[in-house]
């Protein structure tokens, strides 16, 4: 009863002029820390469920504690995410991420479009990694047809998203610079990462959102010329590489900066289900495409980079080995392209090719079927994932028989990463909580999709 | 004081705020051009040519914006903040020597703003003051970051000035030896650093009389431990701790807009110049250079020493946007660490080797 008239009091609007204001903040509901909470909450969020033993247990108690909130807005959190940090000084106490403000319903979305369509959908999900999220969405629906695709577009689709690892590594890498207050490091990324958007937008026609992998293949062959340019960027990239750790790796600054700060054990990343890069600085060998190898990856030959301690520093090497390794595949697939159908010949699935359309009746009838009703996908569930630049991003999709998923989920690692993120900050300084967030590059459109 | 001195006196003045509003504004321009440059960029391009004016169209804008006055503010200190930043820095500039006296009929007319013989120490009162500006502003803002911000500058100011205190001494000292009794005097100090060091050693006399008779040669350490403080003092990049962008948004000019922080910025450009200058002054000869007085037109004679001044300066400020562009920034308790644990002993350290060296110097070795 008292509760009911609380929330009634509040609802008034602070009116300029006012003395006393009556302005109460708009709330995230369950969402927000607050400075009284029961005990267990409280062990949630100061990390105390999960062992970890390396907090230093400094007490400077003097009950000047403050509540200060990072972000939606702010210069370092990556997009909209938002951070309740409980400051005592410059330590961090507790903190929270909080997420929602980019969510747009993208699995919703999903089932109303077709599978054909689904592909625009899910490519604006992890917007620095699309070609991944469209590849977990495909081999999910060619999965439940049970098609097979051919070897070309099996190799084009390695060659795609290996690509997509580097250039968005090189944002993660970029950010982190940024971050960390390496301003040079933040445009010499992006500028790296251009080389291959350029690639990219040559074969797909675009930078980003490429709805390029499809049901049954790719959408289109890859542009003539394109082993120059893969050359060029093979090239490039090294000298590259090797340029960012006489900027980095070398800099005792960066050094102190990094190593030993946002550690995160083992222990704690698997109860948090953390996956990828983090997961593996941490010392866990895990990789998708080892354990669970996607569109032919297993018949080349990579390392899985692995770190030890599970440091901010660990997760800069991993990604920096990682575009390293990714390169190895690259220049394997251009060797080993092999001819044929960049998509499987079953024009129930693919589109028939243009120039049939003119000259065959039955392919204009398939080509206005898929485009209008779209093909049929039978009844069944499946699950496959796909190791994306940030961890295992897998789909999960439903299917009645329509030409609709009847659900379609995404496993989406930045979500399950950023879970980590109130234990990997308890009791760091404030400017490792931008160090850590940084190097755990979470993609909002991910998290909130 | 006569009618003709005290013109003299407005005249230099006027020509050393004049020369500080356009160095800044040019530097400003500069330092985006040069992190353009580095960081594969074009930077400023479009008013004027090579955006040179880009500076003076910003300007003009903050001018005319609102200045947002946040609600939780206390007001007097918030809105005198500003000006404590920006009054100290014009006044530090004021006891530089930025160029070769010059007579006009029989009156002497100094290129400085005024010449105390307690220069240095004023210096090193304005540059203090200049910290409650930063102090006051993140207090007075009532919002989290400009107080955190404000918090971070206490403590850097104080560490580092110290450090730059103590390397100040150290060419105090060593420039005493080199003429009639110490100064405190940047003209005086400045003259004796004219020269070469030619009458050092007979047998180096061949290459020592190229060698000029700057402090910087046997002050090298004090230099290095300056330069680190003053980077550290006009917080800039990797010490720039206190607006850190990425972690503390604005810090203490975040609740600022318009022409107060315009103010604040101005004020922080205008630093980067002064404690450039002050280096050069103190460690590279100032206007010291040769003038070919008498080979040359006077007026080349008498204009190139602003020259040489302006070139060592800009010397140093570059070295100011190259480490912004190169550095990470260090962390609130590295910061301390640098300060406390390295420079301040390390300072110490070189004031005790050089007393001693200037003393065997003076009076022999204590065993002879």
């Amino acid at each position: 009863m008292s509760d009911e008239t609380k929330s009634t009091e509040t609802v008034d609007l602070w009116i300029a002029g006012t003395e006393e204001s009556q302005f109460a903040p708009t709330d995230e509901g369950a969402q927000e820390i607050s400075a009284e909470e029961s005990e267990s909450r409280l062990d949630a969020q100061f990390g105390r469920v999960v062992e970890d033993d390396y907090l230093f247990d400094e007490v400077v108690d003097d009950g000047e504690r403050m509540i200060v909130n990072m972000g939606p807005q702010h210069p370092s959190t990556h997009g909209v995410l938002r951070l309740q940090l409980e400051l005592e000084g410059e330590i961090i106490r507790r903190s929270k991420p909080i997420i929602g403000y980019l969510h747009t319903g993208m699995e919703k979305t999903a089932e109303g479009l077709t599978f054909s369509q689904g592909t625009t959908n899910v490519t604006r999900m992890d917007y620095l990694a699309p070609l991944h999220g469209e590849l977990a969405y495909c081999l999910a629906v060619e999965e439940l047809m049970g098609v097979e695709v051919p070897p070309r577009a099996d190799a084009i689709r390695i060659l795609m998203t290996e690509l997509n690892r580097v250039s968005s590594h090189l944002v993660a890498l970029a950010t982190n610079g940024m971050d960390i207050g390496a301003v040079s490091m933040m445009i010499y990324g992006f500028r790296e990462r251009e080389l291959i958007l350029d690639f990219l937008e040559k074969t797909t026609g675009l930078r980003m959102n490429h709805n390029y992998i499809r049901p049954g293949g790719v959408a289109a062959d890859l542009h003539p010329g394109w082993k120059d340019d893969i050359a060029v960027i093979l090239e490039e990239m090294p000298i590259r590489f090797a340029q960012y750790d006489d900027l980095l790796r070398n800099n005792p600054i960066w050094l102190s900066r990094t190593k030993g700060v946002g550690v995160i054990t083992p222990e704690e990343a698997i109860g948090y289900a953390i996956t990828g890069p983090a997961l593996r600085a941490t010392g866990v060998d895990w990789d998708l495409r080892k354990a669970f190898p996607y569109s032919g990856i297993e018949n080349y030959e990579f390392d899985v980079p692995l770190g030890s301690k599970g440091d901010v520093y660990d997760r800069y090497r991993v990604r920096v080995d990682e575009m390293h390794e990714s390169l190895k595949i690259v220049e394997q697939v251009m060797d080993a392209m092999p001819k044929g159908d960049y998509r499987v010949d079953d024009r129930k699935v693919t589109p028939p090719p243009r120039a049939r359309i003119d000259e065959s009746m039955e392919a204009l009838i398939h080509h206005f079927k898929l485009f209008t009703e779209g093909f049929k996908v039978p009844e069944g569930e499946t699950y496959v994932a796909v190791e994306s630049p940030r961890g295992e991003l897998g789909c999960y999709l439903v299917s009645d028989g329509g030409a609709m998923p009847y659900r379609m989920h995404t496993r989406a690692p930045s979500f399950a990463n950023l879970q980590a993120l109130p234990i990997t900050m308890a009791d760091s300084l404030m400017a490792d909580t931008v160090a850590t967030i940084a190097s755990m590059d979470p993609v909002m459109g991910d998290v909130d999709r | 004081m006569s009618w003709p001195e005290f013109w003299i006196v407005v005249l230099r003045v006027i020509l050393t705020f004049g020369l500080l509003l356009v160095v800044t504004i040019l530097n400003v321009w500069a330092e985006r051009k040069i992190l353009a440059k580095m960081q594969s960029r074009i930077g400023p391009s479009r008013a004027g040519p090579y955006g040179i004016l880009q500076t003076l169209a910003d300007g003009m804008k903050l001018f005319f914006k609102e200045s947002i006055t946040p609600r939780k503010v206390e007001l007097g200190m918030y809105v005198l903040a500003p000006f404590l930043a920006v009054i100290p820095a014009f006044l530090i500039f004021m006891m530089v020597p930025w160029g070769r006296p010059f007579m006009i009929g029989d009156h002497e007319v100094t290129l400085q703003g005024a010449d105390l013989n307690v220069g240095l120490l004023f210096i090193l009162a304005m540059s203090s003051m200049a910290v409650y500006a930063v102090i006051l502003a993140g207090w007075s803002s009532g919002s989290t970051y400009p107080l955190i911000g404000g918090v971070r500058a206490t403590a850097q100011a104080i560490s580092y000035e110290a450090a730059m205190g103590l390397a100040m001494v150290a060419v105090v000292m060593f420039s005493a030896t080199q003429g009639d009794g110490g100064t405190l005097s940047l003209a005086e100090i400045v003259e004796r650093q004219s020269g070469t060091w030619g009458d050092l050693s007979p047998a180096l006399q061949p290459v020592l009389q190229f060698v000029p008779r700057w402090n910087v040669f046997p002050q090298i350490v004090a230099f290095v431990i300056f330069f680190i403080a003053i980077v550290a003092e006009t917080n800039r990049a990797p010490f720039d701790l206190v607006e850190a962008e990425q972690e503390i948004v604005g810090g203490f000019h975040t609740e600022y807009s318009g022409i107060r922080f315009a103010m604040f910025f101005l004020a922080e450009y205008i630093n980067i110049f002064s404690m450039s200058a002050i280096a050069a002054t103190l460690f590279l000869g100032g206007w010291n250079g040769p003038t070919f007085d008498g080979v040359l037109p006077g007026f080349v004679s008498a204009v190139l020493p602003t020259i040489y001044f302006l070139a060592k300066t800009y010397f140093l400020v570059f070295l100011f946007f190259w480490l912004r562009a190169t550095l990470p920034r260090l962390r609130y308790d590295q910061l301390m660490q640098l300060g406390w644990k390295r420079l301040i002993p390390g300072a110490l350290g070189w004031l005790i080797v050089s007393t001693l060296v200037i003393s065997f110097r003076q009076f022999g070795p204590p065993w002879s």
